[in-house]
């Protein structure tokens, strides 16, 4: 992916030389017509079109915008409510993802998820332990948010 | 169109101090370390980038002036917040704090008994 990106720079910066105008508007010019060059030879890179993936960035960042604000509503609900009825505790939540960036990036949404706070993570990072805020009604909605963020996660760095 | 954005700085600013209001309320109203970590690290970070976020539309709209630290501490604090309650309650967990006593499950108690345990062994 950063190899694309250097080399679309490369050709908007070769198109502004052709051009012999040092603008602005010439570079984006010639980003442009670079990006449909690279479109159009996208089988030869090992990589995808490097277009997809800063769209699957761009997913990833409006999911943790909304997780955020869920998050805040649910505990506005808890704080507020007068009796202190819920009912918190930690569960293992086995994760496949393997990189570290990527470890990091999953437990970093799952605590700005509502109701839920990872407390540790094991030694082999296959295991997280996250504490949540109302165990019996949290988990199972919990774990196909973790597939959406698994998914999200991976579509980022696949 | 600047009454409408005058208007929509004020309330983001008013969520802001209404969220951290709450993030206070839990703090002081909640059982233990972890559920009042809970609202810490998640009301107080909304709410402090919210305030932010209405005093860079005040200021780009009324004086025209694009602050980009503003901008910039918006990104910070959504970045280091949440690594912060998970620090800190994680700490928490390895030197021994209890969980609140109506705490249903703890799988981690076990995996970190297993744990001392195979060390033990080892050392044996």
């Amino acid at each position: 992916m950063a190899f694309q990106i250097l080399l679309n720079f490369l050709l908007a910066f070769t198109w502004m030389f052709i051009k012999v105008s040092f603008d602005q508007v010439t570079f984006f010019v010639g980003y442009f017509f670079g990006l449909l060059i690279i479109f159009a030879f996208r089988r030869f890179f090992s990589s995808r079109f490097y277009l997809h993936r800063v769209n699957a960035v761009i997913a990833l960042l409006l999911i943790f915008i909304k997780e955020l604000v869920l998050s805040n509503i649910a505990v506005l609900k808890v704080v507020l409510k007068p009796k202190l009825d819920m009912k918190p505790g930690i569960f293992a939540l086995p994760t496949v993802l393997e990189k570290d960036w990527e470890i990091t990036v999953l437990a970093n949404l799952i605590t700005l998820t509502p109701g839920t706070l990872v407390v540790d993570i094991s030694p082999d990072n296959k295991i997280l332990y996250v504490h949540a805020m109302d165990i019996d009604d949290v988990d199972d909605a919990i774990s196909s948010i973790k597939n959406t963020f698994e998914k999200a996660i991976m579509e980022v760095s696949r | 169109m600047i009454e409408i954005f005058r208007f929509i700085s004020g309330a983001l600013i008013l969520i802001g101090a209404f969220l951290s209001l709450v993030a206070a309320f839990g703090v002081i109203r909640l059982p233990d370390v972890y559920t009042r970590n809970h609202a810490a690290s998640k009301s107080a970070t909304l709410g402090v980038m919210s305030i932010l976020l209405g005093t860079f539309v005040h200021f780009f709209m009324e004086q025209d002036h694009f602050n980009s630290r503003i901008i910039l501490g918006i990104v910070f604090i959504f970045i280091t917040s949440p690594v912060a309650g998970h620090l800190i309650s994680r700490a928490a967990y390895n030197s021994g704090v209890k969980l609140w006593e109506k705490s249903v499950q703890d799988d981690l108690e076990e995996a970190v008994w297993r744990r001392n345990n195979r060390v033990r062994q080892r050392d044996n």
